[in-house]
């Protein structure tokens, strides 16, 4: 069984799964896909759950008393089921389906934040959170007065561990950070971190957005009170997110949309809140996502998501050995003992925009920006960075594309050539 | 399908406009000046203006950081609307900023492209306090970008 885990990865057969990465782009150039981190490529099975669902038994779920809306309902809450599963939750209830990672956290921070949350409280973030989860925060802070916090992190991309237990001392009442960074690729200590918030008396909300495609994620495990992702990143459809939520939270929890399904009764008075988790997912939900979304799970627990976080490592490993050596480059981020498969870089002198441009030039496509993280780029006095990262379809051939797109494209765009105006 | 990102962005002229800008610097005796920025990426780049009483663009400097082409767009666009009227430069548009500069940029550079031009568009019009002359105006050279 070990050797089944760590087995490597058959990429070439995994690639050929992945109908994208079997097309050449124009020009004839060789398609190197570097930016899973935005958004990861499906496999044919996620593309046929979903275009079965709309070619055998389509139909909106719940309340239909026909046989296709009963087919859809059943492969809808069988989904739930499957998430719950991969999350290791203690109810398929305390899976609620969302329109995205983005949707769930606007979800806690508006149901749970507005109720539970005073002027005199303190939300507490990481400066290496994607703004999906420091805007509501924020917002939240428009709301209700409270304060909005930021734990520092460290040169090297992890967080400051003394500013982090000063910042529980003022006892936040809620705690919300990345389990893994989406420009740092760091992977932070959950469990250890969910703990000492919950010493303090915090709430604690996980964004599992960089975290659930390549890593085994147990909420149960890590005892957090809320976590969060997105299907699109884990190989699934756009459009879908699912907020994993505590039972007993979500049951003092009021609802956030309101409009059908959500509802036990509504009157012309007013209206009662449907049971958890129908509560907190007003109107047609992503149905077709779900199902796809529940493929890609079962794709990804076949392939193995520790032998997926495995082979990332090495490839980001080697992608930082080999970056390395190139002039000029400044890598960000923690060494491979806390990093995953992501590797953000940038150039003394040429700007992140025209890395990636060059880079597309070759074929490979990387994310050049702040990657909805701008306090984290002014933390390191950058604007922008250049960012590679790799899943479970990338090979060791991809990282060495890289390194000699990004050597050849630096020489062509920097190395100084005295050039004058014509 | 025509595809653009196959055109060659990085041509000779756009190189040679980064590497040996026009007017990168301040204006002495500027009278009108402004400043702007792409968030999305961090493309900084003002504009300063010396405008005469007849309306005509005496002279028109740069400064800022950033990509390739914000820069170099920069450099190229301060070198055309030198001695053009404020009223010749109204009816300059994103199009004739777009076919200026010479290649085909993809929408997402265009912002890039066209960063400077929104400066001018505002530059124009916001006059400087004349007492302000020594008034240091403009971001940091980009020998100081990261």
């Amino acid at each position: 069984m070990k050797e089944l885990v760590s087995a490597p990865l058959d990429v070439e057969k995994i690639k050929l799964d992945f109908p994208i990465l079997n097309r050449s782009l124009p020009g004839g150039r060789q398609l190197c896909f570097l930016d899973s981190a935005a958004s990861a490529q499906r496999p044919h099975v996620v593309i046929d759950a979903i275009r079965e669902c709309y070619e055998v038994y389509y139909a909106n779920v719940h309340r239909g008393v026909y046989w296709l809306s009963e087919q859809s309902t059943d492969r809808f809450e069988r989904a739930r089921q499957t998430v719950a599963r991969f999350f290791n939750a203690p109810a398929v209830e305390s899976i609620v389906f969302t329109s995205g990672c983005t949707a769930a956290v606007n979800l806690i921070a508006h149901s749970f934040g507005s109720s539970f949350v005073k002027s005199h409280d303190t939300v507490l973030l990481t400066e290496m959170e994607h703004h999906a989860n420091i805007v509501p925060w924020f917002q939240l802070r428009e709301r209700t007065g409270c304060q909005v916090r930021f734990v520092d992190i460290t040169d090297d991309g992890l967080i400051d561990s003394a500013n982090w237990y000063a910042a529980l001392e003022a006892r936040p009442k809620i705690v919300a950070f990345t389990a893994v960074s989406n420009v740092l690729g760091t992977i932070n200590p959950v469990a250890d971190m969910v703990r000492e918030a919950h010493e303090v008396g915090a709430t604690v909300v996980v964004d599992a957005a960089q975290a659930a495609p390549h890593q085994t994620v147990d909420v149960q495990d890590w005892d957090a009170d809320f976590v969060v992702f997105s299907g699109h990143k884990l190989m699934g459809p756009n459009g879908i997110g699912v907020l994993y939520g505590r039972p007993e939270l979500l049951e003092a929890m009021p609802p956030f949309l309101g409009g059908g399904g959500m509802i036990s009764r509504v009157s012309r008075d007013g209206f009662e809140p449907g049971v958890v988790p129908a509560r907190f997912e007003a109107g047609t939900p992503p149905i077709a996502d779900a199902i796809g979304l529940a493929a890609a799970i079962g794709y990804l627990e076949n392939v193995g998501l520790d032998r997926i976080h495995n082979h990332e490592t090495e490839l980001a490993s080697a992608a930082l050995e080999t970056l390395e050596k190139i002039d000029g480059i400044r890598l960000l981020g923690p060494g491979m003992e806390s990093r995953s498969g992501i590797v953000s870089f940038s150039h003394q002198s040429v700007h992140a925009h025209d890395i990636a441009q060059v880079l597309d030039q070759a074929g490979v496509s990387i994310r050049a920006g702040h990657h909805c993280a701008m306090p984290l780029h002014s933390r390191y006095g950058l604007s922008a960075t250049a960012r590679a990262s790799f899943y479970l379809y990338n090979t060791l051939g991809d990282v060495q594309q890289l390194a000699d797109a990004l050597s050849h494209g630096i020489e062509k765009l920097h190395s100084p050539r005295r050039r004058t105006r014509k | 399908m025509a595809d653009n990102s196959e055109e060659e962005i990085y041509q000779e002229h756009i190189l040679d406009h980064y590497e040996d800008p026009y007017h990168r610097g301040s204006c002495d005796g500027k009278t009108h000046a402004d400043e702007g920025d792409n968030p999305l990426c961090g493309d900084k780049v003002s504009l300063e203006l010396r405008i005469d009483p007849q309306g005509v663009i005496r002279e028109a400097w740069f400064d800022g950081k950033g990509c390739i082409i914000s820069q170099s767009c920069s450099s190229m666009l301060v070198e055309e609307i030198e001695g053009k009227s404020v009223d010749e430069l109204k009816k300059f548009s994103a199009d004739d900023m777009l076919r200026l500069i010479r290649v085909r940029l993809t929408p997402n550079r265009q912002k890039c492209g066209l960063l400077p031009w929104r400066v001018l568009q505002s530059a124009m019009h916001s006059p400087i306090a004349k007492l302000d002359g020594g008034a240091h105006y403009g971001g940091p050279n980009l020998g100081e970008e990261a």
